[in-house]
């Protein structure tokens, strides 16, 4: 435990180090140093307009993250339990899941216009596949002794998923899960990115637009500092379901 | 093979399903319940293809974007294996860095690009530098498990043939990580994909994603859906072979 305390100190200081260097050679017309970074990160906390920007990409990325664990969880269970379809999907999930999705955002913008909802659809997609991928994994992959020993018991098919499919796919569905949302956020700030009226993408394209170099900087570490946060949150739910099952 | 009938009903079940698809959207098109400002019919889009191949009007960015992403993904791939086997023969620095590169697929590395554009302004270069940063930790990643996974019984018996460093390393430890490599491969092509088209898509002065995203801002939803179309059927297709290519080794190395 202690050394791995020692290893993420080594770890930050090393890209501190290497941030730090890379301002000396590039310059403050490309990057920040880290401390200004820190400094402007703090200022921003402190306004209005970037909770603003925050509060609308959260909202995006919670209502895509509940679409595609719900969607994603629902279909893989589906193609999961019933050989055929599962077989007859797999592939086609397969290529969709490796598709660059950015294709597609033309075709979500032209739908659903401009707003929120586009982003909510973007992001929802960058994150189903891989849930449904590994939801219909992890249900194949549980041992037929359990469902044999569920019809032993009698049990009804809606108890057999409660009380032996999910707590036996479970961690599998969560490592699914953990990857889609990691997608999904990127999907919404690529969406932002590309075209958009609010959120931290669209802050973002603004500060490059008029060469904020300080606000690009500071608004790239919140949001890396964000994802890093939410990764280690479901990592260690991960971890917990993995050991309870 | 009694698998065999089970196989084909499955494969014509999966052709029946894409073609009713696509049948069913091109139906929605032609009625109308789709409008067209929002979707052209799925047969004026292969027409719309065919035209940009045929007049070559955008062969310049066509070539642009495939120089781009073949740029990027042998620099991904080259780097991404000299840093992997570097880490894979210092393992302090490997227990160092490895929540750095379990996490580094769950940021959004593309947040990057903004700043890559003010280093290197709106060329070629900022958009070939994303898509290596994009996708060179999958191979670093993948170079380490196939060198962790070489068996040691591969390893003894190349000690025990005597052979030198440079000759183990061609004739042993390569081809035995070789499914692993090639899954770095794959991946750091994929993400080379997507990092350059996802660049040119939101600033760039030309390319496959420019030409859609002007297209898209214009109106011009013919271009816009025959491009795309070319877009796919180019991914699809590097990405088809490259599974082939990954299966065949996995075939032949005894995993999965």
């Amino acid at each position: 435990m202690k050394s791995n305390r020692l290893d993420h100190v080594l770890l930050v200081a090393a890209i501190a180090a290497a941030w730090q260097l890379l301002y000396l050679a590039a310059g403050p017309n490309v990057i920040s140093s880290p401390a200004e970074t820190l400094t402007r990160a703090v200022e921003l906390l402190r306004t209005q307009a970037f909770w603003d920007n925050a509060a609308n990409t959260g909202a995006a990325f919670g209502m895509a993250s509940v679409l595609s664990i719900t969607g994603g969880a629902l279909v893989g269970l589906w193609l999961g339990l019933r050989q055929f379809a599962g077989d007859v999907a797999d592939p086609i999930l397969g290529a969709l899941y490796s598709l660059p999705k950015i294709t597609l955002y033309p075709i979500i913008l032209l739908i659903f216009g401009l707003g929120i909802s586009a982003k909510v659809a973007f992001g929802a997609i960058h994150g189903f596949f891989p849930i449904a991928i590994f939801t219909m994994n992890a249900a194949r992959n549980v041992s037929p002794v359990y469902y044999r020993t569920a019809r032993i018991m009698r049990l009804s098919p809606a108890a057999t998923i409660v009380t032996v499919l999910a707590p036996a796919a479970l961690p599998e569905i969560f490592a699914g899960i953990r990857i889609g949302l990691a997608l999904t956020l990127l999907g919404t700030l690529i969406g932002e990115l590309f075209a958009s009226t609010s959120g931290l993408g669209f802050a973002l394209i603004r500060a490059t637009d008029i060469h904020a170099v300080p606000d690009i900087t500071a608004i790239t570490f919140l949001i890396f500092v964000f994802a890093a946060c939410v990764n280690a949150l479901l990592h260690a739910i991960e971890l917990r379901v993995s050991h309870d099952g | 093979m009694s698998a065999r009938p089970h196989l084909s009903k499955v494969a014509l079940t999966r052709i029946l399903i894409l073609l009713g698809a696509l049948v069913t959207l091109e139906l929605l098109c032609r009625t109308g319940i789709i409008d067209r400002v929002t979707m052209i019919p799925p047969s004026e889009m292969f027409v719309a293809l065919w035209q940009i191949v045929e007049s070559g009007q955008f062969k310049q960015d066509i070539l642009f974007s495939t120089y781009n992403v073949a740029a990027a993904s042998l620099l991904a791939i080259a780097a991404g294996f000299v840093f992997g086997a570097g880490l894979h023969a210092w393992p302090r620095a490997r227990r160092v860095v490895s929540p750095l590169l379990s996490a580094y697929y769950a940021v959004p590395t593309f947040v990057f690009y903004p700043l890559l554009i003010v280093a290197f302004g709106t060329g070629r270069t900022a958009l070939i530098v994303m898509g290596t940063i994009f996708g060179v930790v999958a191979m670093m990643v993948n170079t380490m498990l196939g060198l962790d996974r070489v068996p040691l019984a591969v390893s003894k018996t190349g000690a025990i043939m005597r052979l030198g460093p440079v000759r183990r390393l061609f004739l042993v430890r390569l081809p035995a990580a070789a499914p692993h490599l090639v899954t770095g491969i794959k991946l750091a092509v994929a993400y080379g994909v997507i990092g350059i088209i996802a660049g040119e898509f939101i600033l760039a002065t030309a390319g496959v994603g420019k030409r859609v995203s002007f297209a898209y801002d214009n109106f011009d939803n013919k271009t816009m859906y025959g491009m795309l179309l070319l877009l796919l059927i180019g991914v699809m297709l590097i990405n088809g072979l490259l599974t082939i290519w990954e299966k065949r080794l996995h075939r032949r190395f005894g995993q999965r």
